[in-house]
């Protein structure tokens, strides 16, 4: 499961979503403005407090970085 | 292999110079580390033409399948750590590894300025920010200092100021630069302190930010933050280039003629890291076609 830690302000999380719906991927995005449970469970768990943040199975990516989380996807479909 | 061109950037300039590039049938390589550059980072924009309305991002996903449209070969995710003149060629050396060219186009852009201080590259993403409208909600009812006295440092401390528990304004100049309502937004939010005339020395904490150290007429004193913005204007995103006397101005920008040639004969640069002083997602992307047509001009009047 992939899963988006955004904010409404962001560009680069606009992007990021951008991306994944081209792809086809899907994904829960969490507005972490908003929703406190899901911003610290962003902090605690990647130990990074910027947005755009991507989980794939565990793992964390920072900011809007495409090859990383190509590399991500392609080890999960394996 | 030896490319005809290497284009650093894929901002509106870098964009257009590879869109022009392919239909010249020259062989091209684009190195960036994102696609949009600051345009993708703008909120909207209403004076690019056959826009009346486009958000930045929006913009940059034409851009982006714009270039994809074109046979030109490009790699993101990349940062390009110099370029090396030799002869009459090029080595650009990068993060994806190094690669050769007849020619070069720097388009890196602006990028935000850094405060150069002990604990800034260390907590990056872990309380340092240069982002306060992707990353000030993270912020909520936790003290936070921005730093510059702008108007970007004023709109990050107002929307600041209605989150986090404190916000701390460090100004290195004596009064703020701002435009005045934006000032008096923020000198009258009680959850607000201005520390003028002053500048941080560090910042410190262990897994996270937890204060800063402030130099102020008065003295050092600790700031407690969780969150620090730095709000300090941008400046041109240079690529070191070695065995070459590449000119800058007096902004550090790269000097270009009308031509966007710049002093060193077969490297162009266009966009805002060029000397052009128009600043706009339109005249950077103009420039790109500039700087591309002169490199093809470049390029047949040569033999290699």
């Amino acid at each position: 499961m992939i899963k988006v830690y955004s904010t409404p302000t962001c560009p680069w999380c606009l992007r990021l979503k951008q991306f994944l719906k081209e792809k086809n991927v899907e994904y829960t995005d969490f507005d972490v403005s908003k929703d406190v449970n899901a911003r610290n469970e962003m902090i605690q768990k990647s130990g990074q407090m910027g947005v755009p943040q991507v989980e794939i199975n565990g793992t964390w990516i920072v900011g809007f970085d495409k090859p990383a989380i190509e590399e991500a996807m392609k080890k999960t479909s394996k | 292999m030896m490319y005809d061109l290497i284009i650093i950037g894929a901002g509106p300039a870098g964009i257009t110079a590879a869109v022009y590039a392919a239909r010249k049938r020259m062989k091209t390589l684009v190195l960036t580390r994102n696609i949009g550059g600051q345009a993708a980072m703008s909120w909207d924009v209403e004076n690019y033409t056959g826009y009346q309305f486009i958000t930045g991002p929006e913009l940059a996903k034409k851009f982006e399948e714009h270039l994809k449209s074109q046979q030109v070969e490009s790699h993101e995710g990349v940062s390009v750590e110099s370029i090396w003149k030799t002869g009459d060629s090029f080595k650009v050396m990068s993060s994806d590894g190094t690669y050769e060219a007849r020619m070069v186009i720097i388009a890196t852009g602006k990028q935000p300025n850094r405060l150069g201080v002990p604990g800034e590259k260390e907590f990056w993403n872990k309380g340092v920010t240069y982002c306060a409208t992707c990353d000030a909600p993270i912020f909520e009812g936790k003290p936070v200092v921005v730093v510059g006295g702008g108007n970007s440092a004023l709109d990050a401390a107002i929307q600041l100021a209605k989150i986090a528990s404190r916000v701390s304004i460090v100004n290195i100049m004596p009064e703020f630069t701002g435009d005045p309502v934006m000032v008096e937004k923020v000198i009258s939010s009680d959850r607000v302190t201005v520390y003028a005339r002053s500048e941080i020395n560090e910042i410190l904490g262990q897994a996270f930010v937890t204060h800063v150290k402030v130099r102020t007429p008065e003295g050092i004193v600790e700031v407690p933050a969780e969150g620090v913005f730095i709000e300090i204007g941008s400046g041109p995103s240079l690529v070191p280039v070695m065995n070459a006397e590449l000119k800058l101005n007096d902004k550090r920008e790269i000097e270009v003629n009308e031509n966007a040639e710049t002093s060193v004969p077969g490297l162009f640069a266009c966009g805002d890291v060029s000397s052009v002083p128009v600043k706009q997602i339109i005249v950077a992307a103009g420039q790109g076609c500039v700087a591309c047509l002169s490199a093809f001009k470049y390029l047949s009047t040569r033999r290699f």
